[in-house]
This record gives structure tokens, sequence and C-alpha cells, in this order.
């Protein structure tokens, strides 16, 4: 099977270290060919603001929705979340919006707060060591989305989703690729070959 | 936060610095250049009181920047601030910690007030550290520095100095994927840098944290040489907002990044560019202002 990572910026060279190690041909994606010849894609962590812009100037968004709305199964990791999304609490900025929820940026407050926890996600019998860079989390939640994880906010806020589902589109708002435990690309690569 | 959440760990310092790869990191001193180089498509920003160049101009002493302008600046955009401290000062490392920097370069373009560098590992924040070569940034690594960066010669707007510290990195690596278990203390000797991260380097064949280039970089061409050369971004101070169009460099620079291999793109948009930063040339520069040579 064929995984392509969006290669605009970030860390997409850790996520394709993932794809080969779980015996499957991983490659960069870079132009709306190369969009067209995957099985799924994944959209790295990185900043936000930058993926987006560039995926705008390189004329990427259609693809990328046109394959999602075809079924391609697609994995967001952090700004991957937040690219993937239909907004944020805060400014503007050029979002896929094809994952019914609102996010919030740098949601745990700067580099100082960021953190790694175990956390439990719905589905794996065992927690996850989640690595959390000035990680957004999801402020609001669409029909459709099932809630796989959730953390609780530092000051006592309540619990907000940090793992989500809705059909073949995955979003985690740390970094799975950051630690050798792969089950959620594991995911990813389930539903690409349930189709 | 359960019992299980770690903060400051190598792997949460480190990991930010994966998240600028492919990125553009751009000196500001002020929120308007701040906005400017978040909306061309910088990955962060480095606050600091002048850029290289006028340092450089200006002479004297140089120092972290005015706390009252770093608020300032991480209150103008979203994405990550860094800030600049003196080689060896805590204190000021300490200060922009408390600002809530998300990471603290110490940096030889200002002046350095101590032999020692800072203790990296007392600290939440991460740091970012110039080398010029492979003992030097292993030392810096061994220190607790998450991200390392070439240190070339800031403000001169001439990327020599960066490539020869890049092109030695490389072969210095590659020459210690060549040893055997027995000749590599020899080597951490030689390199004058700790055993067991020159183990690491040695059986991984590249640096344990991220190499961003920096130093004289002007232009979009230079962004894309320096990516060919094997860093994992790039760092530009003066080469952005000292030029004729900064606006228009900043977002040239930012895609050069992106697409470095392809020379039709960087011809593109290195199209009337207008004017790049007046240049120095560095084998003319009498060896007291080399900002290179500070720290070790």
């Amino acid at each position: 099977m064929k995984v392509g990572a969006l290669a605009l910026q970030g860390d997409f060279r850790e996520h394709l270290a993932v794809v080969s190690r779980l015996g499957h041909d991983g490659v960069e994606v870079r132009t709306a060919d190369e969009v067209a010849g995957v099985d799924a894609l994944i959209i790295p962590g990185g900043e936000s603001t930058t993926i987006g812009r560039l995926a705008t100037i390189y004329g990427l968004m259609d693809p990328i929705r046109d394959r999602i709305a075809g079924g391609m199964p697609v994995f967001g990791t952090c700004a991957g979340m937040i690219f993937l999304a239909s907004g944020t609490t805060g400014a503007d900025q050029p979002q896929l919006g094809v994952l019914d929820v609102i996010v919030e940026r740098n949601a745990f407050g700067r580099q100082v707060e960021s953190f790694e926890a175990d956390l439990r996600i719905t589905g794996l019998s065992n927690p996850m060591r989640a690595v959390f860079i000035r990680a957004p989390w999801i402020e609001k939640v669409g029909a459709d989305v099932e809630v796989l994880a959730t953390v609780e906010a530092p000051d006592g806020g309540g619990e907000h989703a940090v793992v989500v589902r809705q059909d073949r589109i995955l979003a985690a708002s740390f970094h799975p690729e950051l630690t050798a435990d792969d089950r959620l690309h594991t995911m990813l690569i389930d539903l690409a070959e349930e189709r | 936060m359960d019992t299980t959440t770690e903060h400051g760990t190598d792997r949460v310092k480190r990991g930010l610095a994966e998240m600028l790869k492919g990125g553009v990191i751009m000196d500001v001193v002020n929120a308007d250049q701040a906005k400017i180089a978040e909306e061309a498509g910088a990955v962060a920003v480095m606050a600091l009181e002048r850029v290289p160049a006028d340092i450089r101009a200006l002479g004297g002493v140089a120092r972290m920047a005015d706390p009252a302008k770093v608020t300032e600046i991480i209150n103008a955009v979203s994405i990550p601030v860094m800030a600049k401290a003196r080689i060896g000062h805590f204190v000021e490392a300490r200060v922009l910690e408390s600002l809530g920097v998300d990471y603290i370069d110490e940096s030889e373009v200002l002046t350095p007030v101590d032999e020692f560098h800072v203790d990296k590992r007392s600290f939440t924040v991460p740091f970012v550290n110039g080398a010029k070569d492979l003992g030097e940034a292993l030392r810096r690594i061994g220190e607790g520095a998450a991200m390392i960066r070439t240190k070339g010669e800031p403000g001169t707007g001439n990327v020599v100095e960066a490539v020869r510290h890049m092109r030695l990195m490389n072969t210095q690596i590659g020459w210690l994927t060549t040893l055997g278990p027995d000749q590599l203390m020899n080597a951490a000797k030689e390199l004058r840098a700790p055993i067991e991260v020159v183990k690491e380097v040695a059986a991984s064949g590249k640096l344990p944290v991220v190499n961003f280039a920096a130093g004289g970089i002007a232009t979009p061409s230079d962004a894309a040489l320096m990516m060919q050369l094997g860093c994992d971004g790039i760092f530009v101070g003066s080469g952005v907002f000292k030029s004729g169009d900064p606006d228009v460099r900043a977002r040239a620079i930012v895609e050069a990044t992106t697409f470095y291999k392809d020379a039709a793109k960087i011809a593109s948009v290195s199209a009337g560019l207008g004017e790049a930063m007046v240049g120095i040339n560095v084998d003319t520069m009498p060896a007291s202002e080399r900002m290179q040579d500070r720290g070790d």
C-alpha cells in the first residue's frame, strides 16, 4: 500500500519512517499528481499556518478535499488535526474543513507547558505515551465525530477531545510519530485496507 | 493532569524543533515585522533588539532584547517565538523563559559573558545553539541543547561560512560512521565531545537533534543550497528585513526552502526580488569581528 505524507513542512519524515516500519510504501506528497497517487494520506505535525498557506499556494486544497470526499483515509497529527478541521477558535487560517470540529490552537499554553503523558484511547488495549507540543485540543465536536480520547484541561476546565474519528478521517492533537508506538498509524492502514 | 505527565523532557524539547523542519525562522525586532514574517509563512520568529547586521554596524555590547519587546512579539503572532540570550548568561535565559518564549537561542551574535555555556538541562524551555563543526554541536547537545544550527558568519549576507560549517559537519558524521567501537573513545577525544553522544551519532549517522542553517543566508538560492547540503531548515537573520522588499523576499525564501530541489521554482520566486542586503567579504574581515569564534 502507498501511504503519503504531506511534505510541505513539519515532521513528515518521522511519519514515513513509521509507514516503512509497518511494511508499506511511504511517499512524500507535494503536488496534486502525488495526492492522486496515494491510498492514504498523513498530514504531519508542523506549523499549521505555514502548511495551510503553502497548500493554498500550490493548489493542493481541492485535490486533497476531493480525495477525502471520495473515501481516501487520512490521519492528521497536531498541525494536521488543525488543517483537517472546519475552524479554529482564533483567527482564520487555511483549513480543509473536512473534519467537523472546532479546534483551539496552543490550547495547553506555550512550549514550557508542552508535555508527555500516558493516554487511554478507545479501541487500544493499553495507554499510549502521547507527546503534546504546543498542542491544540478540540473545543467543539460535530454530530458525526467519534471522540476516542480526552485530556483534562490543566486549569480544571473540563475534558477536551484529543483523538477523534469521523468516517475515514482520524486526527490526534499529539505526535505518535515521535514515539515507537505505531498503533494509530496501524488504524489508518486498517481503514485503507477495509476499502 | 495525571501522575504520568512530564514537562521539559528531551522528547518534548527536541520535538518542537522537529515540527519546525522544512521551515524558515526569521529575525524580527518588533510586532510589525513578526506579523510580516508570519504572513509570509515563517514557522517561527526570533525576537531580538537588533538584527546581526545592525549589531555589527553599531558595535558595543549586544544583549538580550527588552522584555517589553519580546512580550509585544509574543502577543502579535500565533507561531512559536524564539529569543536570543548571551552565551553563558543563564539569568537572561531565565528571564526569557519566564516571559513564555518557546525556544532560547544561546547566541554568538550577542556578546558572550562567560567561557561556560548555560546548563540547558536545568531549564524547561528548550535551547538552540550554533556550531561550526561536529565536536562543537555534540558539546552543546551534551549540555542539553535540543536543536543545533550552523554558526555561519551572521550579519554578513555571505553564506560561505554556513556552507563550510555544514560541509565539515557532514564529513565528520560520515567519518564517525566508518569507525569501529574500539575507535570511538579516541574520536570523542579528537572531537572534544561526550562519548555517549559520539556513540549515538556513529550508530545513527545523524545528529540526535534537528540541525538548521544560519549565518549569512540572504537569497532564496542560499536557503535552497543549505537545504540541499542536508540542513533541516533555515534561519534568516538580517537577510529579510535589511533587504529592499522584506515582504516579498520573506515569501520567496519560504518557497525556496519548501521546493529546494526545484531549480525552476527557485528561479521564479527569485525573479525581480529587488535589492538583497549588502554583503560583507568574510575573508578580509578582522578576526575580532568574527562572531563564529565566540564560544566553542
